[in-house]
C-alpha cells in the first residue's frame, strides 16, 4: 500500500448525498478477479451513456476536473454494497482522499486498506470545501494528515480527526495482516481458551 | 473502559467483550472471528494474496464458501455459466475452496443458495458468535444474537489469515417496535419504516439492536429480514436477542451443537441480552400499531412510505436531499403528488437474502393462490437456497407461482442486484421483495419499489403497487 502524507492537487465537487457503491462502481464490474484496472469504470452510469460516450455534464468528465485527486460529496458517502471494488475504483482514477459530511462504514474501513484517505468534517466545513472544490482546476486543495489539516486554495484550513492506528498505517504504508501476524501468540492462546469455554463454536 | 464483570452491559458489548484477542491503547482491538461466510465476487483477490505471501487459511474448518451473486438460476444452470467472467469467478471460488480446504457448497449442491440463507439453515450461525462475510448483508446473521457485518475483501484476506479483523467499537443504537403489528404487515414493513425514520446514514457508527414486543414475536425469519436491512440503515450490524424462537430454530440444524454441548451452548445464550441498566447512545421508538404496509418510491432504501401515502416533492425535503430527491423522481419517472397505489409495474421479483426464505414464499403464495399476473407484467421467484425451493415444492409453492405466470427459478441472489442474466430492462419498473432500490441496482436504468412479499405479489396481481389490506378484502 502507497504511503500517504501530504496530498496537493485538484478536488472534485459532487454535493450529491447517498452516493451509494452501486454509482461508484457498478455490479458489471465485479467480475473482475483482480484489484487494478477499475478507474475507467468509476461511477460509469453516472459517467457514460450506454455507448460508452462520455456525458458532458459529469463533474469528472469536464477538463477542469479529469485529474482530480481528491473529491468533495454530500453526507453519507460510500453506502450499501462492502463492495472494496469502490475504493480500488477510486484509487485506480488517481483519487486519494474524499471529504464528507459522513461515510458509510464499511466504505470507509476499505479505504484505509487501500492508501485513500477518507476525511470527515462538519457541514460548514465541507461547504466552504464544496465551493472552493467548484473553482476548477485552478484551485488545489492541500491535505496534511500528519498535522491533520484540510487547506483550501486561498489558505483556509481545516483540522480534522482520525483515529491514530489507522493514521499510523496510513502514513507508513502499513499491511494490516503482518502486524496481526506479529501477535499469533495471543490468537493461540484465545482460541486454546476458547476451546475450553466454548467447545462449540 | 467499563469493567465487564459488574457494570451493565448491551448485547453488543457482552459479543464484543467475549471476542477480544488484544487490546490497543488506544482501544482498536483485535476481534477473534468464530465463522467466516465467502462468496465468489468479493474473495478471489484475497485468495490471491494469500497464494502471493504465502500464506495459509488459519482456520479452515471455520470458513464456508458458497457461490451466489454470479450463478444463473435458469434450469439449465448445470450445463455451465455463459457468461465467461461469471464462469471465471466462481471457477476461482471452486479453486480457491478446495486448494484451501474450506468448507463448500458448490453450484450443484441442494444445500447451495444465498450465502446468508445457507448460514443459518446449515446451523453454521449461533447466538453469540462472531460471523463476516465481504458481503454487506451479513447482517443479516444478527437475528440470532451474533455479531454480524460486511467487511471488504482486504478484510476477507485479513480474517482467512488470522481469523481476527482490527476493529474499534461502534456505538450502542437501540430500535424499540413496542405492541403489536396490524394485520397484513411483515418484517419488511417494519424494517422499511425504521429505515423510513432514522434514514440510510442513522445507524451510521452504530450497532442497532432491535427489541420490543414487535420484535420479540416475529419468527427467526422475520428477525433475519430485520437485521438484513441494517445496513440499510447504516449500521455495521443489526442485532435480536436469542431466546426460545432463536433456540428451536437452531435445535437439530446439521453444524448446531449436540448433547451436553447443546446445554452449555444454551446456557451461555441465554446470558446474551442487554443489562436493564445498558448505556445506549441512541435510541428510536416506533409503535407497532402505527406501522402501516410500507414500500419505496425512490433510490435510497430511506425513501419508504407507507402504501396510503403519495409520492413526495424536492420541497418536502431540506439540505441535500432535495436535489437528491429530484433526482430521484426523474430516475424512477414519477412525479409528486402522484398515489403510489397508481404505480403501475411491468415486473415482480420476489427472492434475496432479505426475502427468499420459505415463510416468504408462502406469504407471495398465499396472495397468489387462484389468481395471475396481471397482463403484461411479468414475475420471477428465487427461492433463497435450494433447500428452501425443496421444501417449497414439497408443499405445492412452485405451482402456486407457476400457475400464477411466475418463473420458478434456481436459488442464487439473481435479480436483487443483477450480476447475473436476471435484469430489469431500462425503465422496466419492478415490485421487489430485496433490499436496495439503488439506481442501477437490478439492472440499468431499472427501476425498483422494495416491499414485503405478499405486497409485491398483490402488486404483480393489479399490475400496480397495492395496499394488501384492502386488496385482501377486494378480491377475497
Amino acid at each position: 500500500m502507497d504511503k500517504f502524507i501530504t496530498l496537493t492537487g485538484i478536488a472534485a465537487p459532487m454535493p450529491l448525498v447517498n452516493i451509494d457503491t452501486d454509482m461508484i462502481i457498478p455490479k458489471q464490474f465485479l467480475k473482475t478477479i483482480k484489484r487494478s484496472g477499475l478507474g475507467v469504470n468509476l461511477f460509469d452510469e453516472m459517467r457514460y451513456d450506454r455507448d460508452g460516450n462520455e456525458l458532458p455534464d459529469f463533474v469528472l468528465n469536464q477538463p477542469a476536473y479529469r485529474d482530480a485527486q481528491i473529491l468533495v460529496a454530500g453526507d453519507n458517502f460510500g453506502c450499501g454494497s462492502s463492495r472494496e471494488h469502490a475504493p480500488w475504483a477510486l484509487l485506480d482514477f488517481g483519487i486519494r482522499c474524499v471529504i464528507s459530511t459522513s461515510f458509510a462504514d464499511i466504505f470507509f474501513n476499505n479505504c484505509f486498506k487501500n492508501g485513500i484517505l477518507p476525511i470527515t468534517l462538519p457541514q460548514e466545513a465541507v461547504d466552504v470545501l464544496m465551493d472552493d472544490a467548484r473553482k476548477g482546476a485552478n484551485a488545489r486543495m492541500t491535505v496534511d494528515l500528519e498535522n491533520q489539516t484540510v487547506s483550501t486554495s486561498d489558505g483556509q484550513e481545516f483540522h480534522f480527526e482520525i483515529d491514530q492506528f489507522r493514521k499510523h498505517c496510513l502514513l507508513n504504508g502499513l499491511d494490516d495482516i503482518g502486524l496481526t501476524m506479529e501477535k499469533a501468540e495471543s490468537i493461540d492462546s484465545y482460541e486454546a481458551q476458547m476451546e475450553q469455554a466454548r467447545p462449540w463454536v | 473502559m467499563t469493567n465487564p464483570e459488574t457494570a451493565p452491559r448491551t448485547l453488543y458489548d457482552k459479543i464484543w467483550d467475549a471476542h477480544v484477542v488484544d487490546r490497543s491503547e488506544d482501544g482498536t482491538c483485535l476481534l477473534y472471528i468464530d465463522r467466516h461466510l465467502v462468496h465468489e465476487v468479493t474473495s478471489p483477490q484475497a485468495f490471491e494474496g494469500l497464494r502471493m505471501t504465502g500464506r495459509k487459511v488459519r482456520a479452515p474448518e471455520r470458513t464456508i464458501a458458497v457461490p451466489d451473486h454470479n450463478v444463473p438460476t435458469t434450469l439449465d444452470r448445470q450445463n455451465g455459466i455463459d457468461n465467461e467472467e461469471s464462469r471465471i469467478q466462481v471457477d476461482a471460488l471452486d479453486r480457491n475452496a478446495r486448494e484451501f480446504g474450506v468448507h463448500y457448497y458448490p453450484v450443484n449442491d441442494i444445500r447451495q443458495g444465498i450465502v446468508h440463507i445457507v448460514g443459518p439453515e446449515q446451523g453454521w450461525t449461533l447466538p453469540g458468535m462472531t460471523v463476516v462475510c465481504g458481503d454487506s448483508h451479513t447482517a443479516t446473521h444478527g437475528a440470532f444474537g451474533a455479531l454480524a457485518h460486511g467487511i471488504g475483501t482486504s478484510e476477507v484476506e485479513h480474517v482467512l489469515a488470522t481469523q481476527t479483523l482490527i476493529q474499534s467499537k461502534s456505538k450502542n443504537m437501540k430500535v424499540e417496535v413496542t405492541g403489536r403489528l396490524a394485520p397484513g404487515v411483515t418484517a419488511k414493513d417494519v424494517v422499511l419504516a425504521i429505515i423510513g425514520k432514522t434514514g440510510t446514514a442513522g445507524g451510521t457508527g452504530h450497532v442497532i439492536e432491535y427489541c420490543g414486543e414487535a420484535i420479540r414475536n416475529l419468527s427467526m425469519e422475520g428477525r433475519m429480514t430485520i437485521c438484513n436491512m441494517a445496513i440499510e440503515g447504516g449500521a455495521r450490524a443489526g442485532l435480536i436477542a436469542p431466546d426460545e424462537t432463536t433456540f428451536e430454530y437452531v435445535r437439530g440444524r446439521p453444524h448446531a451443537p449436540k448433547g451436553a454441548q447443546w446445554e452449555a451452548a444454551v446456557n451461555w445464550w441465554k446470558t446474551l441480552h442487554s443489562d436493564d441498566e445498558a448505556h445506549w447512545d441512541k435510541v428510536v421508538t416506533l409503535r407497532g400499531e402505527d406501522i402501516a404496509p410500507t414500500v419505496t418510491w425512490g433510490t435510497s432504501p430511506e425513501d419508504a412510505l407507507p402504501i396510503t401515502a403519495n409520492v413526495p416533492s424536492p420541497e418536502d425535503f431540506s439540505g441535500g436531499k432535495v436535489e437528491a430527491a429530484r433526482r430521484a423522481l426523474d430516475y424512477m419517472g414519477l412525479t409528486a403528488g402522484t398515489k403510489l397505489t397508481d404505480i403501475a409495474i411491468d415486473a415482480v421479483f420476489i427472492g434475496s437474502c432479505t426475502n427468499g426464505r420459505i415463510e416468504d414464499l408462502r406469504a407471495a403464495a398465499d396472495v397468489l393462490r387462484g389468481r395471475k399476473l396481471a397482463q403484461g407484467v411479468r414475475g420471477m421467484v428465487v427461492p433463497g437456497s435450494g433447500l428452501v425451493r425443496a421444501q417449497a415444492e414439497e408443499e405445492g409453492l412452485d405451482q402456486v407461482f407457476r400457475d400464477a405466470g411466475f418463473e420458478w427459478r434456481l436459488a442464487g441472489c439473481s435479480m436483487c442486484l443483477g450480476m447475473n442474466p436476471d435484469q430489469l430492462a431500462p425503465q422496466e419498473r419492478c415490485a421487489a421483495t430485496s433490499n436496495r432500490n439503488f439506481e442501477g441496482r437490478q439492472g440499468y436504468k431499472g427501476r425498483t419499489h422494495l416491499m414485503s412479499p405478499a405486497m409485491a405479489a398483490a402488486a404483480g396481481v393489479a399490475g400496480h403497487l397495492v395496499d394488501i389490506r384492502e386488496f385482501a378484502s377486494e378480491t377475497a
